[in-house]
């Protein structure tokens, strides 16, 4: 996707002490850790903060160890996954019924990679989309509020979501249109 | 590259919502947490009377400090203080 720094760049730009990029990096990363917790795993509260911010301190000590800075989506993922796990097992809950639910967490992880995916893209087409469609799909806003907010007529608030949603397909195909009007 | 038509595009975005705000602002200062704990360890190294108040209440040796000590913090002035 275009005009986005890479992960590797802006791994890199941390390591070199970058707080900008820091920022940056947590910004990218911070839905998809607090998805992989909240929904993976059905940690909630405490649990779910307590991961959180234990997978950034994780990443931001040992951003040095890593192997390759491309690299930096999956081993977020995988030591959330590791210290989702580790607090299921601190609190005792180990009962046979939740590790089913645990044992769903594969297919729900797989989306959510693809969500990151889509999410990217979000950021790459920017505002106006951006915004409209995290208010939309993400923050779970009416016509009405979206309209209020952003100080558009309700009433297209509709179409405005189609036509971004085609921009946005646009984007993930590689086709995307830059300064299209939305 | 993805190829998923718009109403899949539109469940997958539900699946990434927001974060409670203050999770993503305590993440991003954690370089700033970082060298305050830096400074507080380097104080305990000099000062065994300021190291014995702290080890007693680490949370309340952060909280004295400035910093919100939540348990990412807690845990990493731990290891510092033992490894120094």
């Amino acid at each position: 996707m275009a005009g986005l720094t890479t992960d590797a760049e802006l791994v890199a730009r941390c390591r070199a002490g970058d707080q900008s990029a820091w920022n940056e990096l947590v910004e990218r990363f911070s839905r998809y850790v607090y998805a992989i917790a909240v929904q993976g795993f059905r940690l909630q509260g405490h649990d779910a903060e307590d991961v959180f911010q234990e997978v950034f301190a994780r990443v931001y000590e040992h951003l040095d160890r890593l192997r390759s800075d491309e690299a930096i989506r999956p081993w977020i993922a995988q030591l959330t996954r590791r210290l989702c796990i580790d607090r299921l097992r601190a609190s005792g809950r180990e009962a046979p019924a939740e590790l089913e639910e645990t044992a769903g967490a594969d297919e729900r992880l797989a989306a959510l990679d693809d969500a990151l995916t889509v999410r990217a893209g979000l950021d790459a087409v920017g505002d106006p989309c951006r915004e409209i469609l995290d208010r939309f799909f993400c923050r779970d806003q009416s016509y009405k509020v979206i309209g209020d907010a952003l100080d558009l007529p309700s009433g297209t608030i509709a179409s405005r979501i189609s036509r971004c949603l085609t921009k946005l397909r646009s984007e993930l195909e590689g086709k995307i249109v830059r300064g299209s009007r939305v | 590259m993805i190829d998923y038509d718009e109403q899949r595009i539109g469940e997958l975005l539900r699946l990434l919502p927001a974060v409670p705000e203050g999770w993503v602002r305590a993440a991003q200062e954690l370089p700033q947490a970082r060298a305050e704990l830096a400074a507080i360890v380097a104080r305990a190294e000099e000062d065994a009377v300021f190291r014995a108040k702290v080890v007693a209440d680490l949370e309340a040796a952060l909280e004295a400090e400035g910093i919100d000590p939540i348990p990412s913090v807690v845990a990493a002035l731990r290891v510092r203080l033992e490894q120094a």
